[in-house]
């Protein structure tokens, strides 16, 4: 039992505050939702649509069926009629356009007309909220808590949205009423409603982070967004570079004196930050870097998905420097794999990239709250009697760990990092001995940094014959397919991975040797998973599903590239 | 302990015997001591070239980064540690060419650094080609007809952006250059002072005894006066002046953030715990 809605219309007609509205005051009714948005990459007209639903237990993927549509311009109807259940129902407001004589399903509500009987036609939106409401056998009363919420302080607003809300409800309880039936739903309600990029902004907040400099580039903006926020009120400080350069370049400034830093980009900024990566890398300051994936080359699609940066981000920067490459499962996984990717940073002096992408940056999901007991804050930064004196920033260790200090902790010490090859001191150098030191120094860190990378994700069958393989932002759409195979009666698994490098090897390894067939999914071209594993084991995994029209991937395609296949 | 002057002096340098990034040097030394500045209260960021070296000759924390970025990490470590003196030293090519953007914004940003630039007006480390203050008609190697492009007047420009203390030096001229330091590292927010240096490797017009010629000292009676001190920027030929030509103070960037209000962010503690209420929101 479930319920798809698609909002669509022109970019700047409130999709997305009905969405907000409407998904916040369903995962407070105790619905579990997934909600997610297509736009375009511009700021008023085309054609952008958002879509929710609603199932039983925890929805990971959204579907192409839709029940309710609201189709704020006659555009948004045309484009997904034919996904429209015969049992669906069009809400649109009928003094913007007509549908088709022959088309049933309609809810006309006069939107505009009256959201300005309730005050102003800005609230148009919240008229459209009101009639989902009644299609679904909702009361009124949540909404109007949220708008309490949304508006404290401003009573006046959230009285006349309340009476837009009503007026809506009622116009369309004359055509339907609770001719949708909601799947079973939680008792509290106590479930935060929350998208990829406010989840990496607040796992950055919670893991102490205090600097974050970037330039805005979507998909990668909401970081940004949520952390400039909370400046306000948290120790911190957000940063607006001039570019990229100077984004990455300023943090690593604020990492080296001595607090956590953060910077975020997307492909094309990224491509403008790798020199600053490969300096962090040879002046082993720790970073944490997002990089939220877009379809490339150059400007690409701005506002699409795609995991075609894998490879880019594994081998960016020039010379050879430790790293670790992480992404998430899910908003789940992503808040505490974040605050994983800072205590790497600081506990190997290296840059730790985090890869997301759009499909999971935009993306809203009802999740449980976060334990923020579970997240670690360690800086592993020299203590008063912990460092063998004169301080050398580089001194040679066997780990190749060297204590780390930060200017002006010490009377007396000096802490000296250098772009150029240098000794324990930081000092310039050029002979052949102290550059054959320094880089195994740098390299030795690899070893132990490889045994902190947990071991893909597995989920379905224990005994699978067929092997889905997956990374990041794919893992709910290759859930969904997973329980689809197997109701359709293949043993079918997954192995998805959230730390990517160094690859763990050890579950997958295991897991090749006894499946009869295995798929590796993802949203690029190139196939960038299955070469990383070729190269790094030696194993070919013989399928693959590739989608790369810059949308997200669906559970049915999943399922019909498997079945057809076979 | 009191440092001397010399107690900042390290290491054998890979200048060219007779360069005026010694003079410089020592001046900075010189301001450090008098300032009662000890190494470990100090920061120098440099980026990349012969002048951009400096942090391997003297004993303060250094950050020596990439060519052309040398302010943007300054900027990261004002956030950090509010309580370090951050001090920017690079050549014209590194603050002016490849750095060019963030010249122009961070005089906007206005942090309490003081930027020092070595202007030879030539690039030195990759043998003597045109820098973006080098004079028209100038041959090198790569500009083999002579320089085409108009130089850029990095104090002009400073002015035109709004930077509240603008100066030239001449690395000839040590006790003016010290004292000027003094003033642009006490000086709260953006500081730039561009240090006329010969090269004498790479340079063969803009001479030590072409300097010493032009050089001279104008009377400055109001530092507040901008147009005043646009027009000493624009002077250049037979008369260069030295000296302060604009100080002027305005809100700094540090200014601007309540995060930055108190201690040090690098010195305040932290617990996860303390923020956990941070997710009610989305409830």
């Amino acid at each position: 039992m479930e319920v798809n809605i698609l909002v669509g219309g022109a970019a700047g007609q409130g999709m997305e505050t009905i969405m907000n509205l409407l998904g916040k005051s369903l995962v407070r009714e105790g619905c579990g939702l997934i909600y997610t948005k297509d736009y375009m990459s511009r700021v008023r007209g085309g054609h952008n649509f958002s879509r929710l639903r609603i199932a039983s237990g925890k929805p990971w993927a959204i579907v192409e069926s839709i029940d309710i549509m609201v189709a704020l311009n006659e555009e948004t109807y045309y484009h997904h009629r034919d996904n429209l259940a015969p049992s669906g129902r069009v809400i649109f407001d009928p003094r913007s356009f007509s549908l088709p004589e022959d088309e049933n399903r309609g809810v006309p509500v006069e939107l505009q007309k009256l959201a300005e009987e309730a005050g102003g036609k800005v609230m148009a939106n919240t008229v459209a909220v009101g009639a989902l409401l009644v299609l679904m056998g909702l009361q009124t009363s949540t909404v109007e808590d949220l708008l309490h919420d949304t508006f404290a302080g401003k009573e006046g607003v959230a009285e006349k949205n309340i009476v837009a809300l009503k007026a809506g409800f009622d116009a369309a309880a004359q055509f339907c009423s609770a001719c949708f039936d909601l799947p079973p739903r939680n008792e509290d309600g106590n479930k935060l409603f929350i998208d990829g990029n406010q989840v990496l902004g607040m796992a950055a907040l919670a893991s102490g982070c205090r600097f974050l400099s970037a330039y805005p580039m979507t998909p990668s903006t909401g970081v940004m967004n949520y952390l400039a926020g909370k400046s306000k009120d948290y120790p911190l400080v957000v940063e607006q570079a001039e570019d990229e350069i100077a984004a990455i370049n300023m943090a690593l400034g604020a990492s080296y004196t001595g607090i956590r830093a953060l910077t975020c980009t997307s492909g094309g900024g990224f491509s403008l930050m790798v020199e600053g990566v490969s300096l962090a890398g040879m002046t082993e300051i720790p970073l944490v870097i997002i990089v939220a994936m877009r379809p490339g080359p150059a400007t690409g699609l701005p506002t699409r998905t795609e995991q075609a940066d894998l490879e880019f981000v594994i081998h960016s920067g020039h010379g050879e420097f430790p790293r670790a490459v992480l992404s998430a499962t899910s908003h789940e996984d992503a808040f505490y794999r974040l605050n994983k990717a800072f205590e790497l940073a600081d506990r190997y002096q290296t840059p730790v990239f985090f890869l997301s992408d759009q499909n999971f940056a935009d993306t809203h999901r009802s999740v449980e709250p976060f334990d923020f007991d579970r997240l670690s804050y360690n800086r592993f930064i020299a203590e008063e009697n912990g460092y063998e004196k004169p301080y050398k920033r580089y001194r040679n260790t066997e780990s190749g760990i060297s204590p780390r200090a930060l200017p002006g902790q010490f009377e007396g010490e000096v802490v000296l990092v250098d772009s150029d090859e240098h000794d324990e001191n930081g000092n310039i150098i050029e002979d052949a001995s102290t550059r054959r030191l320094m880089v195994e120094k740098r390299m030795r860190k690899l070893a132990s940094l490889a045994e902190e990378m947990d071991e893909p994700d597995f989920y379905g069958d224990p005994h699978p014959e067929l092997l889905l393989i997956g990374w990041g932002s794919t893992y709910g759409v290759l859930r969904e397919a997973v329980d689809a195979l197997i109701t359709l009666g293949t043993k079918t698994g997954m192995l998805h991975f959230s730390d990517l490098w160094p690859l763990p090897q050890k579950r997958l390894k295991n897991l090749l040797a006894e499946v009869e067939r295995s798929y590796c999914l993802e949203n690029n071209a190139g196939g960038q998973l299955a070469a990383l594993i070729r190269r790094e084991t030696g194993l070919s995994i013989k399928g693959s599903i590739i989608k790369y029209d810059g949308r997200p991937f669906l559970a049915r395609e999943i399922v019909e590239e498997v079945k057809n296949d076979l | 302990m009191i440092y001397k002057a010399d107690d900042y002096m390290l290491g054998e340098t890979a200048w060219c015997p007779g360069c005026g990034n010694f003079a410089i040097r020592g001046a900075l030394a010189a301001a450090l001591s008098a300032l009662d500045l000890k190494p470990h209260q100090v920061l120098i960021c440099s980026g990349i070239g012969q002048a951009a070296k400096i942090p391997h000759y003297l004993r303060v924390n250094g950050f020596n980064g990439l060519h052309g970025r040398a302010l943007s990490p300054a900027v990261g470590a004002r956030v950090a540690n509010k309580n370090l003196k951050v001090i920017v030293e690079s050549g014209d090519g590194d603050s002016y060419g490849e750095g060019g953007n963030h010249f122009i914004h961070n005089i906007r940003r206005n942090p309490d650094i003081a930027h020092f630039v070595h202007d030879n007006q030539v690039y030195g480390l990759t043998k003597g080609q045109a820098s973006p203050t080098s004079e028209p008609g100038m041959k090198t190697g790569v500009q083999v007809d002579g320089v085409v492009l108009p130089p850029l007047n990095p104090l002009s420009l400073a002015l035109v952006l709004g930077a509240g203390f603008v100066a030239r030096c001449f690395s000839g001229e040590k006790e003016h250059l010290q004292e000027t330091m003094e003033a642009a590292i006490e000086f709260p927010g953006y500081a730039l002072i561009d240090i006329l240096q010969p090269c004498i490797s790479f340079n063969k017009i803009n001479t030590w005894g072409w300097y010493k010629k032009r050089i001279y000292y104008p009377e400055i009676n109001d530092p507040q006066d901008w147009m005043a001190a646009m027009e000493l920027s624009r002077q250049w030929g037979d008369k260069i002046p030295l000296g302060i030509f604009y100080s002027s103070p305005r809100p700094t960037f540090e200014s601007s953030s309540r995060a930055l209000e108190g201690e040090p962010l690098s010195l305040k503690p932290f617990d996860p715990l303390q923020v956990a209420e941070v997710q009610d929101e989305f409830l």
